[in-house]
């Protein structure tokens, strides 16, 4: 008999493309960290903490990108609500580092975070009980996005909205989202949101090694989430997803129940989604309702496009380029930095429907083609 | 002797009978205000009451001279003076060194006093000064000019006093315009109220009900608490309660206009939105930068002719309507024209479009916001009575929406070019098959949804500062507007928007206007569940996708 292949291995054996992106990010993640932790400043070899926060940073909207290719590239479903999810799992990761200042903040009380006092809330307010635990908040970052997903996933999908309605609604929820985040008296820091975080888990936010260890957390988180998504797509479930993005119709004619495929996929990329929120926050330092305009969600499935919809791994490469060049040009030609954005919205759905993925997938087969064009050629000239 | 004697006296009787008719005329004509130079005479004097009694007087019988008004104005002014020699009235015009130019109050002569000792002033001092004040203003009552006088009416009903009630008797007898009498007979009636015999008082707090003022209310609630006698106590809670409980219908009156003015704004937004949405299935995310650009021409339009900002607002109209249009067209042609049946990829393509409109415009303009100018017309509000009043840029932005919509309705219906557009929607092979050029109807459809936009700007640069995000604050209303009201039915987008606007305001006061704008949009999620296709959904076989 022969010997079974490790999960991750079977996962990945057709998949030449994960497998080179996931490999390159790891080698770029340990360089980063070993050289931030071991090589001194002087060094040119050195990477500054900066960097790491920023690569920390953009693996943290790797994972939102993958989560919602999930859905809108093998369910069909262009969600332009991603960012709720997102921002929900981020503000239970801010809620739970505000209580771990505890009385190092400006007011020095320890009941209750700065801006509480500031706003003269005098009591905690209940939805901010259990975040003073890392495990239970480490539970609802997950729970919190996946509720939601799962009420307005159950609603909209139960009542047959698909398509450009779907994605409108999706956008209308974050933007009914980020207005109530804004007011103030909803106990989250109003515009201000949350902030000024001290430690997490005990250790020192701003220290290097945290920072280091922030990072490889995030690329781990990453490559599960990627692990996760390929896993659903090629179980037969996957297949079942696939066929409802190209002909939902026939396959609830055949008698699947086309809402729980979808409901299951959209709560699971809710998830992920949610967890990019919680890491993007330690690193970043901030969160505030920004997140929630309906601007960021369309912006990140520009990243998607981007790379390549409906590969996954297309997704990660589209975040980093479109966070790359965001990170370039807003400190180098901010003017110019809206009109490339919009361009590359332009450019990229006219020109490139597959993304960079399509691209290349294209210029290596057309190197193969020209190798077969030789080959026969050759084989010609010998035969002459 | 003794006969010359008779004749002599003869004549003097004769003289002096002549001298008491004469006299008598005189005396008439006085009371006819002929007799004003005379009667101003004792400004002159020193002492303070004097003058205070001469201008009771003055005001009493001449207020209908029209030199009594530039009289006491230029005493108020200090400006008044008289000659020492022969007492003659005179106002100073201008003071040129030592040159002192007057012109003589009664014959509007000018004069060239040289010498400051030849004249006096008139002094005057506080309490005086604050006298002639209020006499000036009750003085406008009987001006020749109604709207002064409505003016001066309204003055007297804002400080009501005891003084004033002959003063409104007196006026009330020869006025003819309705409007003004109605003023004055609410300050008559509040102070018969407050002042009449005990018979006028309860009188006029019976017809204090119909009043809505806060002065009338005020009375009417010391009146209830001073009052003495029980009866005259009653009425007036009575009259209270109903006053307050017609003010609370005017207040949802005017919540219903509030309510219908925002969503004639929506209405505007949205129907431009309900055609290429609705008609042609192309998500135009940039349709909110097509409402800034008509109101950025509007502003554009006002820079330009600072002169004429009366009738901007009017050729901005076409104006906006071709900019955006035209806009539209070139976004028709060079994008969404590749992408027709792909509504996913049309969405992200026109909101790229949108982030470069609004970049371009803070890099023309600036990313500040702007100010469009109101003009005169448009300013002010329409006063139904004293609780309810209708600011007129919103009446007239509830009329102008309708007409575009009536207008819109009407294009679709009955020109040849709504029926290719109706045709070219429903089935696009035959309507091609047809002899319709396609492309250019697309062009054309997408440029009058887009113009229609521009249009939305105008109107909306009344309301609102004029910024670069302008677009984006009413992008997801209408998307909501359009997906609530059905696709592709204009009625059903008319209904959407004005039911929007209702309940937005509706709730508003309840929850505050963030929660309200959240309630709404939680109630169209809720909404479309139970109703995908919108209130109105489009039915047979071409509602299928």
């Amino acid at each position: 008999m022969e010997k079974r292949k490790p999960i991750i291995t079977r996962i990945l054996e057709n998949d030449k493309g994960g497998k080179i992106v996931l490999s390159v990010l790891f080698i770029i993640v340990l360089y980063v960290c070993l050289a931030n932790l071991f090589i001194p400043q002087e060094s040119a070899f050195y990477i500054s903490t900066y960097t790491v926060t920023l690569l920390g940073k953009y693996l943290a909207f790797a994972l939102l990108a993958l989560a919602l290719d999930l859905v809108w590239g093998y369910l069909g479903i262009l969600s332009l609500g991603h960012g709720a999810f997102f921002s929900l799992g981020a503000y239970c990761m801010g809620m739970y580092l505000m209580r771990q200042i505890g009385d190092r903040g400006v007011y020095g009380n320890a009941e209750l975070p700065d801006f509480m006092v500031f706003m003269n809330i005098k009591e905690l307010p209940w939805f901010w009980y259990g975040f003073d635990s890392f495990f239970i908040t480490a539970f609802l970052i997950a729970l919190v996005p996946a509720l939601l997903a799962f009420v307005f996933g159950y609603l909209a999908f139960r009542s047959r909205v698909t398509g450009v309605y779907l994605s409108i609604i999706t956008q209308a929820l974050t933007y009914a989202l980020m207005l109530a985040f804004f007011r103030n008296d909803m106990g989250f820091g109003g515009n201000n949101g949350l902030t000024d975080f001290k430690d997490i888990l005990g250790f020192n936010l701003q220290n290097d090694t945290t920072r280091v260890s922030l990072l490889m957390i995030s690329f781990f988180a990453l490559f599960m989430g990627y692990i996760i998504c390929k896993f659903i797509i090629n179980s037969k479930l996957g297949r079942v997803c696939i066929a409802i993005r190209d002909a939902e119709s026939r396959v609830r004619f055949i008698g699947y129940k086309v809402e729980q495929y979808k409901l299951f996929i959209f709560i699971v990329s809710a998830i992920l989604a949610g967890i990019a929120g919680a890491l993007y926050v330690p690193q970043v330092g901030i969160i505030n309702p920004g997140v929630f305009s309906p601007l960021f969600s369309i912006e990140l499935v520009i990243w998607v496009a981007i790379g390549g919809r409906g590969t996954l791994y297309g997704a990660i490469i589209g975040a980093f380029i479109v966070n790359y060049a965001s990170t370039y040009f807003t400190s180098a030609l901010p003017e110019v930095w809206l009109y490339a954005l919009g361009g590359l919205f332009v450019v990229s759905t006219l020109y490139l429907p597959k993304g960079v993925v399509g691209i290349i997938a294209k210029l290596s087969s057309l190197k193969k083609q020209n190798q077969i064009n030789n080959n026969t050629q050759k084989a010609a000239n010998v035969t002459a | 002797m003794k006969q010359a004697m008779k004749i002599n006296m003869k004549i003097n009787i004769k003289t002096k009978i002549t001298q008491i008719i004469l006299l008598n005329l005189l005396f008439l004509s006085s009371l006819f205000a002929s007799d004003f130079k005379d009667d101003i005479k004792p400004l002159t004097s020193k002492s303070y009451k004097v003058k205070t009694e001469v201008i009771n007087t003055l005001v009493e019988k001449h207020f209908e001279n029209e030199k009594l008004s530039s009289l006491l104005k230029s005493m108020l002014n200090n400006e008044l003076f008289y000659t020492k020699k022969d007492k003659t009235f005179v106002t100073l015009v201008k003071k040129d060194g030592k040159n002192y130019h007057t012109v003589n109050l009664l014959t509007s002569e000018k004069l060239e006093i040289m010498n400051k000792r030849m004249f006096k002033k008139v002094k005057t001092n506080n309490k005086l000064r604050s006298i002639i004040r209020s006499k000036l203003a009750q003085l406008n009552l009987f001006s020749q000019d109604e709207n002064i006088r409505l003016e001066s009416a309204k003055n007297i009903f804002k400080n009501i006093n005891k003084g004033s009630l002959e003063l409104i008797n007196k006026a009330l007898l020869n006025e003819k315009s309705e409007e003004v009498k109605e003023v004055l007979i609410k300050s008559k009636t509040i102070l018969h109220a407050k002042f009449g015999t005990y018979e006028d008082q309860l009188n006029a707090v019976k017809n204090l009900a119909d009043a809505l003022s806060p002065q009338a209310l005020q009375t009417l609630k010391e009146i209830s608490s001073n009052a003495q006698q029980e009866e005259l106590k009653v009425l007036a809670l009575q009259s209270i309660e109903e006053i307050e409980s017609s003010k609370s219908f005017y207040a949802f009156i005017e919540k219903i206009f509030f309510g219908l003015s925002l969503g004639s704004v929506l209405l505007l937004a949205a129907i431009g939105l309900a055609i290429t949405f609705g008609v042609m299935k192309v998500i135009n995310m940039a349709h909110g930068e097509m409402i800034m650009i008509g109101a950025y021409t509007t502003y554009t339009l006002q820079q330009i002719l600072p002169n004429m900002i009366e009738y901007s607002i009017i050729i901005a109209i076409p104006l906006a309507f071709l900019v955006s249009a035209m806009v539209g067209v070139i976004i028709e042609r060079l994008v969404i024209r590749h992408l027709y049946g792909r509504p996913l990829e049309t969405l992200l393509a026109t909101f790229g479009i949108s982030l470069i409109l609004q970049q371009i415009v803070r890099t023309i303009y600036s990313p500040l916001n702007q100010e469009v100018k109101t003009p005169q017309w448009m300013s002010g509000a329409l006063e139904i009575n004293d609780a309810l009043s209708f600011t007129y840029n919103r009446l007239y932005i509830v009329i102008f929406s309708f007409i575009v919509f009536i207008g819109i309705l009407l294009v679709l219906k009955k020109t040849s070019l709504g029926l290719k557009v109706r045709a070219v929607t429903q089935n696009r092979q035959m309507a091609q098959a047809m002899g319709i050029k396609t492309g250019l109807i697309d062009a054309m459809t997408f440029g009058i949804g887009s113009g229609i936009a521009g249009i939305a700007g105008v109107a909306l640069s009344q309301l609102t500062n004029v910024g670069p995000n302008l677009g984006q604050a009413y992008i997801v209303d209408s998307f909501m507007v359009v997906v609530f009201g059905g696709v592709g039915n204009l009625w059903g987008t008319l209904i959407a928007a004005i039911s929007l606007g209702e309940l937005n305001k509706f709730i508003e006061p309840v929850a505050g206007a963030v929660l309200a704008k959240v309630l709404i949009l939680v109630f169209i999620i809720l909404f479309i569940q139970k109703r995908p296709r919108g209130l109105f959904p489009q039915k047979g076989r071409d509602a299928q996708d």
